[in-house]
C-alpha cells in the first residue's frame, strides 16, 4: 500500500446534520443515507454520528460510550466507574460483521449517574464531576476513551467511511429527533477510532471540515479551565470550547458564534456603537477562543444545532428547511438525498450561524429537566 | 436525444456514458435524478446540450470546451473551473469558486453565487469568459481577475450586491454592478470605480439578453437601471515589486 504523501486522493471532509424540531425521532437511517451521498468527500479513516433522543428509557443518566484497547483497560474504567457512579444499566454496544470495518476495539455503553456520596465529598456539580472524570479515563487508564457521555444522547464512530459505520453501530434502529454525521478524510492526525469525529462532551458533539490552526492556542486556553486535550484531533478543541461557552459561561448560543467566529476589527469598527462596544469585548475576552483557519461545523447541543463556516468561508456549508425539519450538510445533494423538495435551501454567509432548536414547548417533554418547586 | 436516469450512478459511470455519447455526436443528453455527481462535463468538447435536472455534483463543467450545459436545479461548488468554451445555465443559486481561472465562454446563474468567484479569470484575444448573476455574489469577487467580465444584478434588491474584497489583487477584465453605489470598503484597492458608460452598456446587452431570455425576465426593466462599473487601475500592479 502507498503511503500517505505518495498517493493522492482528491477529498475533503463531509459533514450532515438534521434536527425535526417539533420534537418527532427519526431512524439513523435517514442520516446515513445524506452522508453516503457524499462518499467521495471523505476516504476511509473516520466515520461517525451523534444521535439526540435515543435512550428515552434512560434519559435521567449520563451514557458513557467506551473503546477498549483490551480487557484490562475495560476492567479498570469498570472500578473507577463503580466507584463513583451508580450504574443503571451496562452493555456492549450492539454492532453487525462488516466486512470493511476493521479492527475494533471493544465497544461498552454504561447508564450512570454520580454516587451522591462522591459529589458531596467532593463539592462539586454533577456535570463538572462527569468531565473531570473523562478526563482522568482519557488521559490515565491505558487504551480506554470515553467518546460519549450525554444524556439522551450516544455518539457512534469508528475507521470506517460513514455508512459502513452506520450499518457497523445498527443506526437504523435507533430513534433520534437530532442526528449528525461525519465523513472523514484526516490531513494532518492519524485516522484512529477515538479520533473519528463527533467529538463530544456531556450533551455536546462537534463534527467538523477543516482545520483549526489556531488548535495550540485553544488547548492552551482550555487547560487554564480544566479541560485536557488527549484524542490527537484538532477538532477536541472545538467540543470542549463550546462546553467552556455554553454550559460553564451560559452565552447565548448565537454570541457563542460570533466568538468561534468574530467579526474581523475593520468589522468591528464599522458597527453601531453598542454593537461596537459588545464585539470589542468578546473579542478582548475570548481572544483564545477564537478557531482560526477553515471551517464547516455543526455544533449539537441540547435542544439543537448551530451549523457554521469560518469567517471567510472557506469549507463549504448548504442549508435547507422542510416543514419542522432543518437540514446542514457540506452539499446540497446530501440534503436532496433525503429531501427531495425542500420549502428552502440557502447557503450561509462566512461566520453566519444557522442555528436550529426544538420548539420551546417541547423542550420539556424531551429532557423531562428536574425542577423541584418549593 | 438521448435520456440518462442517474439516480443512484456513481459519478464515473454516469460521466463514463456521457462522454461515449459526446464523442459520438450526440445532440442533446437529458439527465434526469442527478444529485451530487461530480465533474459532468469535465474535458469534454463538442457542441452537444445537457439538460440536468437534479442537483449536479462539485466541479460541474471543468476543463469544458464547447458544449452547452443547463442545470433546472442549484448548483454546488467549483463550477466551470478552468473552462475554455461553451455555455453554462443555472436555474437557481450556485456554491463557491465559481469561475475559477475561466478562460473562455460563458456562464448564467439565475440567482445568488458564493463566495470566490471568478478568482483569476483570465482572457486572450477573443477568448473572453462572462459570467452573469441575477442574485448576488459572496466576499472575494473577482479576485485576481486578470481578465473576462462579470455582471451582477441583483434583481432581489439586496442589501449588498458584493461581498468584501470585491475585486482584490484585480489586474484584468471588467466587473459591471447593477446599482447606484458600491462602497468602498468592499473594493480591492486596485480597483478603479466609475459609472458605465452608453458605450459599456451597448457592451454589455448582448450578455442581459441572453439572460433575459433564458430565465424569462424583461430586458429593459434589467437595462432601466444604473449601473457601477470596476476596472483595475493598472494591468502590471505588481510590477515594480521586483524592479
Amino acid at each position: 500500500m502507498l503511503k500517505e504523501g505518495n498517493i493522492r486522493i482528491p477529498s475533503g471532509c463531509a459533514i450532515s446534520g438534521i434536527i425535526d424540531r417539533s420534537g418527532a425521532v427519526f431512524s439513523g437511517q435517514i442520516i446515513a443515507d445524506s452522508i453516503a451521498t457524499m462518499h467521495d468527500r471523505s476516504n476511509g479513516l473516520g466515520g461517525g454520528f451523534a444521535a439526540y433522543g435515543i435512550y428515552p428509557e434512560f434519559k435521567e443518566h449520563y451514557a458513557f460510550h467506551m473503546f477498549y484497547d483490551n480487557t484490562k483497560a475495560k476492567q479498570e474504567t469498570e472500578e473507577l466507574l463503580k466507584a463513583n457512579f451508580v450504574i443503571a444499566y451496562e452493555e456492549k454496544i450492539p454492532t453487525r460483521k462488516t466486512e470493511s470495518i476493521k479492527n475494533a476495539p471493544l465497544i461498552y455503553r454504561y447508564f450512570a449517574l454520580p454516587k451522591l456520596e462522591v459529589l458531596n465529598a467532593n463539592e462539586i456539580t454533577d456535570e463538572d464531576f462527569v468531565v473531570k472524570f473523562i478526563f482522568n479515563v482519557n488521559k490515565n487508564v491505558d487504551g480506554a476513551y470515553i467518546f460519549s457521555s450525554g444524556k439522551n444522547m450516544g455518539v457512534f464512530k469508528a475507521v470506517g467511511y460513514p455508512e459502513d459505520v452506520a450499518e457497523f453501530y445498527k443506526l437504523e434502529t435507533y430513534n433520534g429527533y437530532m442526528w449528525t454525521a461525519h465523513g472523514r478524510f484526516p490531513t494532518n492526525t492519524p485516522g484512529w477510532w477515538g479520533g473519528a469525529h463527533p467529538f463530544n462532551l456531556l450533551n455536546i458533539s462537534v463534527v467538523h471540515n477543516g482545520e483549526l490552526s489556531s488548535y495550540d492556542t485553544n488547548r492552551k486556553y482550555l487547560e487554564e479551565f480544566g479541560y485536557s486535550c488527549t484524542l490527537q484531533t484538532d477538532t477536541e478543541v472545538a467540543a470542549y470550547i463550546f462546553d467552556l461557552l455554553l454550559r460553564k459561561h451560559n452565552l447565548p448560543v448565537s454570541l457563542a458564534a460570533k466568538v468561534v467566529a468574530s467579526p474581523l476589527w475593520n468589522q468591528v469598527e464599522r458597527m453601531s456603537l453598542k454593537e461596537k462596544e459588545l464585539y470589542h469585548s468578546l473579542k478582548i475576552i475570548y481572544s483564545k477562543a477564537l478557531l482560526n483557519g477553515p471551517f464547516s461545523l455543526i455544533v449539537t447541543y441540547d435542544n439543537g444545532f448551530i451549523a457554521i463556516n469560518d469567517r471567510i468561508k472557506l469549507r463549504p456549508l448548504t442549508a435547507a428547511s422542510h416543514g419542522d425539519v432543518i437540514y446542514v450538510a457540506s452539499e446540497e445533494s446530501a440534503i436532496r438525498q433525503v429531501c427531495k423538495n425542500p420549502d428552502r435551501v440557502w447557503i450561509p454567509k462566512g461566520g453566519e450561524p444557522v442555528i436550529a432548536e426544538i420548539d420551546q414547548q417541547n423542550v420539556s417533554e424531551i429532557f423531562n429537566k428536574k425542577e423541584v418547586t418549593a | 436525444m438521448r435520456t440518462i436516469d442517474a439516480k443512484d450512478m456513481h459519478y464515473k459511470d454516469l460521466n463514463e456514458m456521457i462522454k461515449e455519447l459526446v464523442n459520438a455526436g450526440e445532440d442533446v443528453i437529458n439527465l434526469k435524478n442527478v444529485n451530487g455527481q461530480r465533474y459532468i462535463g469535465d474535458n469534454l468538447n463538442g457542441s452537444t446540450k445537457i439538460n440536468i435536472e437534479g442537483t449536479p455534483g462539485n466541479d460541474l463543467a471543468a476543463f469544458m470546451d464547447g458544449l452547452t450545459i443547463e442545470v433546472f436545479g442549484n448548483g454546488q461548488d467549483a463550477i466551470g473551473n478552468t473552462m475554455n468554451d461553451g455555455s453554462i445555465i443555472v436555474h437557481g443559486h450556485v456554491g463557491d469558486v465559481v469561475g475559477y481561472g475561466m478562460r473562455g465562454g460563458s456562464m448564467y446563474i439565475k440567482n445568488d453565487a458564493g463566495y470566490r468567484v471568478g478568482i483569476h479569470m483570465k482572457q486572450y484575444k477573443d477568448k473572453v469568459p462572462v459570467v452573469v448573476i441575477g442574485g448576488t455574489p459572496g466576499d472575494f469577487f473577482g479576485e485576481y481577475m486578470a481578465g473576462g467580465c462579470m455582471i451582477v444584478l441583483n434583481l432581489s434588491n439586496k442589501k449588498d450586491i458584493v461581498g468584501e474584497y470585491c475585486g482584490t489583487g484585480m489586474h484584468g477584465g471588467v466587473i459591471y454592478l447593477r446599482c447606484n453605489d458600491v462602497e468602498d470598503y468592499k473594493l480591492g484597492k486596485e480597483v478603479i470605480k466609475e459609472e458605465a458608460t452608453e458605450e459599456d452598456l451597448k457592451e454589455i446587452s448582448k450578455y442581459i439578453k441572453n439572460f433575459s431570455s433564458y430565465f424569462k425576465y424583461d430586458y429593459d426593466k434589467i437595462m432601466n437601471h444604473k449601473f457601477i462599473k470596476l476596472h483595475p487601475a493598472g494591468h502590471r500592479p505588481y510590477g515594480k515589486l521586483y524592479a
